[in-house]
């Protein structure tokens, strides 16, 4: 007789150190090479630099170690590693432009650590966050909204996504997934069976009621909302990408999904023909190396991220001995194509592969937690991630249309990166639950 | 530096990278592969060896819902009726001389739960050497080889009998 048991996982804190010391190591080779490529090697930025990330990182570790314990051993290395490439490569465009933005960033990082570091200490259980469901709900659409508020907002290239405060300004989308996140994850695991078990059925599928259609249509007007007022195509289709997919998990039932995606298809369709922001967008995707496209501009940007990563090759030109500052933006929205450019397929692959690892888990936590909530939460900021990094790279690689994300703990953007250290935090609260072992696993 | 090393350091990165990856992933797959299968206690393994070749493996009364306690099994086996489709797929129940009442109700014998089946749904017993079944006025029907029962019917080996989603034949 055999029985077959789940491997009892072990807690990894040790693993998670032997991860973050490689993971240091590809932090302070990326900067050193940016360095001595781009500019000149001075051995005591470098250990200045060494020595600041070698201390975000103990710190992370050490809290870790303390307040969650049985967190992922994963995760904490691979975004070390992507924040860590991503400052380097930023800090390779400002030698190239003469700006400052890796300075910002890494002020950022070390916020953004520090954020994380806060939301473990004080949040010990995730549940705590469903009983701010409709709280939550509230803030996101707000927040959301705030940059069409008329003398806080301000537009930047067209899109209206920013606000400004004291002369600082951010990105409170950013925020407002993780609101929306927690509200969704509230709202579905109330809701849940109504809207799996009730309606007719079609097509072998059981459909929605009409009825049970309300959050959908809300959710589904502020996207399009967003996508209208605030022309930001990427925001609008994350927003309703994390809310689809939270949906699927909640439900199980695939027709809400093709519902909502028709929907969104029909709302992206009407907008591509109607508004002209949207509308040049799609033409620079479809068109991006007619001739005509490419002269007015519209394209110009892809097109030149395109032929980064083309002589970056496999294998890429070496970290600061490309030229991506060739390409508009490529501290931000194309930090994709100037880390294809100088790292070539095979570094792409891995950075993507690290974001695939902590998509995965993100999935594997909200797999293994007990409570309803919490496999909404998890699953629901896996979606955020896997969303974002689907929209910003298949946008700077043509298989979608560009839209003005940013690649999460790579680019350039410091509400971007202060976000989603606190969803790296969020992830290791439920994969710390996730993973404790079963006889404490339930506190009364 | 000599072009070299810069070279060496260009592809040193990039196998970094993937060192980082590839070990992440080395941490993870115990996860990866998820379950282990273990013998369970050494000393036991060999009698357990041998008992489970004799032994054909019976769902657990709860599982089934079979009340074995009702059915006489000591006389010379007729045959069984075996469950060949709906929610209790692979349950046999041996014949033996004592009739067998099958429904929702949980003094049947053999209990289905399933929506289409009454509480007492149909009945087969044993007359002059040959099993009969019989409708006890279900609501949707019991069907031997698609044609509704209602007074009883002779059920001979190989026959089946349909009620609600469930499947019944007669085997030897």
């Amino acid at each position: 007789m055999s029985t077959v048991s789940e491997i009892r996982v072990r807690a990894g804190r040790r693993s998670e150190m032997a991860l973050l010391a490689i993971s240091w190591v590809i932090i302070v080779l990326a900067r050193a090479q940016v360095d001595y490529n781009a500019a000149y090697l001075e051995i005591s930025v470098i250990a200045l630099y060494g020595l600041g990330t070698a201390v975000l990182m103990i710190a992370a570790h050490v809290v870790l170690d303390k307040v969650a314990p049985n967190a992922d051993p994963v995760l904490l290395p691979a975004v070390f590693a992507l924040n860590g490439v991503g400052i380097a490569e930023i800090h390779r465009i400002d030698l190239a432009e003469d700006t400052s933005f890796a300075n910002a960033q890494m002020i950022w990082m070390a916020l953004g650590v520090t954020a994380m570091i806060v939301v473990l200490l004080v949040l010990r259980d995730h549940r705590k966050l469903r009983r701010y469901t409709y709280t939550a709900g509230v803030v996101g659409l707000v927040l959301y909204l705030l940059p069409l508020v008329p003398g806080l907002g301000i537009t930047v290239n067209g899109a209206r996504i920013w606000i400004s405060i004291l002369g600082h300004s951010m990105q409170p989308g950013e925020f407002a997934k993780i609101a929306l996140v927690i509200f969704f994850a509230g709202y579905l695991v109330t809701n849940r069976d109504t809207l799996a078990l009730a309606g007719p059925k079609f097509l072998g599928m059981r459909f929605p009621r009409p009825r049970d259609m309300g959050p959908l249509l809300l959710v589904w007007a502020a996207a399009m909302l967003i996508m209208v007022y605030e022309r930001d195509l990427g925001a609008s289709l994350l927003f309703f990408g994390i809310f689809l997919g939270m949906l699927y998990v909640a439900t199980q039932r695939l027709s809400w999904v093709l519902t909502g995606a028709g929907l969104f298809f029909i709302g992206g369709t009407v907008a591509a023909l109607t508004i002209p922001h949207v509308r040049s967008r799609f033409d620079a995707w479809l068109h991006a190396l007619d001739a005509d496209t490419y002269a007015s501009g519209t394209s110009e940007q892809l097109v030149r991220g395109l032929f980064g990563m083309a002589s970056g090759g496999l294998f890429g030109t070496g970290l600061g001995n490309g030229r991506p500052d060739l390409v508009p933006y490529a501290e931000s929205d194309f930090i994709i194509a100037s880390l294809g450019e100088e790292l070539g397929l095979t570094g792409l692959m891995a950075i993507l592969t690290l974001y695939l690892i902590v998509v995965q888990r993100a999935f594997r936590a909200a797999i293994g937690v007990r409570d309803g909530f919490g496999k909404l939460l998890a699953s629901g900021l896996g979606f955020t991630i896997a969303i974002q990094v689907f929209i910003v790279v298949g946008g700077v690689t043509r298989v979608i249309p560009l839209t003005g994300l940013t690649a999460p703990f790579l680019a350039y953007g410091g509400s971007s990166l202060l976000a989603n250290w606190i969803v790296l935090a969020l992830l290791l609260r439920v994969s710390d639950m996730a993973r404790r072992p079963s006889e404490e696993a339930v506190p009364a | 530096m000599s072009e070299l090393s810069i070279t060496v350091l260009r592809f040193g990165f990039l196998i970094l990278l993937w060192a980082l990856v590839l070990s992440s992933i080395a941490v993870l797959r115990a996860d990866l592969y998820g379950t282990r299968v273990t013998s369970r206690g050494k000393g036991r393994n060999k009698r357990r060896d041998d008992a489970r070749a004799d032994k054909v493996a019976a769902p657990s009364r709860s599982a089934t819902g079979v009340r074995t306690g009702s059915i006489s099994t000591s006389s010379k086996a007729v045959g069984h009726l075996a469950v060949i489709s709906g929610p209790l797929k692979g349950t046999t129940i041996p014949l033996g001389t004592a009739p067998i009442l099958i429904g929702r109700s949980p003094t049947c014998t053999l209990v289905i739960d399933d929506d289409y089946c009454s509480a007492k749904h149909c009945r087969i017993f044993p007359e002059n050497d040959e099993w009969r079944i019989e409708d006890l006025g279900s609501t949707n029907g019991t069907f031997l080889d698609n044609q509704r029962v209602s007074d009883p019917m002779p059920f001979k080996r190989g026959d089946s009998v349909r009620l609600g989603a469930t499947a019944l034949e007669l085997r030897s």
